[in-house]
């Protein structure tokens, strides 16, 4: 008996750590020790002999090249701008799924959201480039019907940019907004009507409020997906469309200073963080209840 | 119980994928440059199992430089970028001529890239393809473009696309009448230079339609039409040709840009002699033909002529005169320090509006 309850203890035991060793695995060697890597280099500049020495240099040439700041705050910017879209379009979408439509139905639209991606991002973004280019099918298609005589340039501008940014993280607004409004309870909406409010009341005092959290950990996923995205911009973008990934890589695989790359990729980590910090801060909520 | 059969599985597992692994070669490569059918008839005549990861020059470096040279058994270069590389990083190991088949090569190549990747007297490449960078032109809508100047010619406004890299830069300086490999030897020139030929990208950035970014990204932009004028390798240009007979490959009047690939020999390659085995098969002119015949590229090998299909020739012929090739500017070593020069300018050439 007694030696039976010794053995469970140690089967415990040995569970638990079998079950921590890998986290802590993947957490030191796949997270804290590249990061302190990259950090560490950060700080390292070469001298004019070549050795490598202890400098803040790679930091403050971020602020003093008006290229590099200038980068990132139009980055930001549209970053900002394409999650307010992915919002706009997201939330009636998601609504229509929970609220109006039946369930079957909405699982199989769920489906349907979900296909692109599964398909994978430079695949979708070479289907926009199809679509959207002077020869391409939308262009072709305005032209035959008579529409338009020139084709319009869409494709290589910042509206195909942005038009790739919002298909590929759309879905991720859509899924925790899906989720919060799953457990509002329709009858707040029917009391809601019967006391005479009007739709849009409804929609102001009541859904945007009790979704919140749902829509907040939304805009956090996107603006982080969209901030650090390299594709679209690239592929999609067009010759003025400088994102600052963009000058990550560049300092990565195109000049090899990695010491000034891994500053950038710090400052990218510190600034977008700041700024869902203050976007946080602005809205009133919380990341612990975002995040539940 | 179950725990145990678990772990049993794995060793057991471990064991035999250990006893039934081959000697593999691992090798890091441009597209194209590794076909199938030579793989597979190397496997075939050595029992050496091949790896093949795609590439390109700056992913190359990155990647040894990351693992101080270790990874891959056979990388692929180009010439200018490996002197200077070396010198820096110690990537790559030293090659053994003796043990490269050399007369199977075209000797002024196999002695100019000796030469151009010579570090402390010792050599690091052994040449492989070669090719041009030029322009590729829709000769239906722009018939008379032929120099990288078209390539901010208000003529072919909107139609313009080059990839924003070093070659444009160069191509760009050519084009303005200077000799940016000359200037190699002067630092504060070639950046002066380099200052000219950015006020000149970025008063014409409005004519452009779009840079490209790679081999398919190039392919896509003049093949749908968006543009008519873009800088581009020969090996496309002519590939495009065969599907679209009225784009081609032009060499630009004031010089086409010539590159040569090499291999080199990472300095932790753990299967050397395999790489020295894939440098010498694959230098056979019925291999090395391999190569020309899918992607166009010139092979370094000799006596390869019975192999190639006819076309290969009608290629080269319709795109370039004797001049044209006495024209061809061969990359020099690029020295230490340069790129940064080339990398500041080409963000603000982006950036710009």
């Amino acid at each position: 008996m007694n030696n039976k309850k010794q053995n469970k203890k140690i089967n415990f035991n040995f569970t638990f750590y079998l079950l921590i060793v890998p986290v802590l695995i993947w957490l030191i060697f796949m997270i804290v020790i590249p990061h302190a890597e990259l950090l560490i280099s950060s700080f390292l500049v070469e001298d004019d002999s070549g050795e490598l020495v202890f400098s803040f240099a790679n930091y403050i040439e971020f602020f003093n090249q008006k290229i590099y700041w200038l980068t990132f705050v139009k980055t930001a910017a549209y970053s900002i701008g394409v999650t307010l879209l992915a919002f706009i379009i997201a939330f009636p979408i998601a609504f229509y799924l929970t609220k109006v439509t039946s369930k079957r139905n909405a699982s199989f639209l769920m489906l349907l959201l979900l296909i692109p991606l599964w398909v994978g991002e430079l695949v979708t973004v070479y289907g926009w480039m199809v679509l959207l280019g002077d020869h391409g099918v939308i262009n072709h298609f305005l032209m035959s019907a008579g529409i338009i005589n020139e084709p319009i340039n869409m494709l290589y501008t910042n509206f195909s940019m942005v038009v790739g940014l919002l298909y590929m993280s759309m879905l991720f607004m859509v899924i925790p907004v899906m989720s919060t409004l799953q457990s509002l309870d329709d009858s707040l909406i029917e009391a809601a009507c019967d006391l005479g409010a009007s739709k849009w009341d409804i929609f102001i005092k009541i859904i945007i409020p009790y979704s919140m959290p749902g829509i907040t950990s939304g805009a956090i996923i996107v603006f982080m997906l969209v901030i650090g995205d390299y594709l679209a911009p690239n592929l999609l973008g067009g010759k003025n469309s400088l994102w600052f990934t963009e000058q990550i890589y560049n300092n990565f695989l195109q000049t090899f200073n990695w010491n000034e790359g891994a500053a950038f990729g710090f400052l990218l980590l510190m600034l977008s963080s700041a700024i869902i910090w203050l976007a946080l801060k602005l809205s009133g909520q919380k990341l612990e209840k975002v995040g539940s | 119980m179950s725990l145990k059969t678990l772990i049993l599985g794995a060793v057991v597992l471990s064991f035999s994928t250990t006893a039934m692994s081959k000697e593999t070669l691992k090798i890091i490569t441009w597209k194209g440059y590794a076909p199938k059918p030579v793989v597979t008839a190397f496997e075939k005549e050595t029992g050496i199992k091949v790896k093949v990861t795609y590439s390109n020059n700056e992913e190359m470096i990155a990647k040894l430089r990351a693992t101080r040279g270790a990874g891959f058994d056979l990388a692929q270069p180009s010439q200018d970028r490996i002197a200077f590389v070396q010198k820096k990083y110690r990537i790559y190991q030293p090659i053994d001529y003796s043990k490269v088949e050399t007369n199977r090569l075209i000797d002024s190549m196999v002695a100019a890239v000796k030469k151009n990747t010579e570090v402390k007297s010792k050599s690091y490449g052994v040449p492989h393809v070669y090719g041009t960078t030029g322009l590729i032109i829709n000769k239906k809508q722009a018939p008379e473009a032929n120099d990288w100047s078209d390539l901010w010619n208000p003529k072919y406004a909107g139609k313009i696309s080059y990839r924003l890299k070093r070659p444009i830069l160069i191509g760009a300086a050519f084009a303005m009448g200077e000799d940016p490999f000359a200037l190699y030897s002067d630092k504060k020139a070639y950046k002066a230079l380099i200052d000219r030929v950015e006020k000149k990208l970025i008063a014409s950035k409005g004519l452009v339609k779009n840079y490209w970014t790679s081999g398919d990204t190039q392919v896509e932009i003049i093949k749908s039409g968006d543009a008519n004028v873009i800088s581009g390798w020969d090996a496309k240009g002519w590939a495009i040709h065969k599907i679209n007979s009225d784009i081609d490959f032009v060499a630009p009047k004031s010089g086409a840009l010539g590159w040569i690939d090499t291999f080199a020999i990472p300095a932790k390659a753990k299967n050397v002699s395999a790489a020295y085995k894939w440098i010498n098969f694959i230098s056979r002119p019925e291999y090395a033909a391999v190569i020309t015949n899918s992607e166009k590229y010139g092979t370094a090998s000799k006596e390869v002529a019975q192999y190639l299909e006819a076309s290969i020739k009608a290629d080269f012929e319709r795109s370039f005169s004797k001049a044209d090739i006495d024209n061809i500017k061969w990359h020099p070593p690029v020295p230490a320090g340069f790129d940064a020069i080339e990398s500041k300018a080409l963000d603000r050439i982006k950036a710009a509006n």
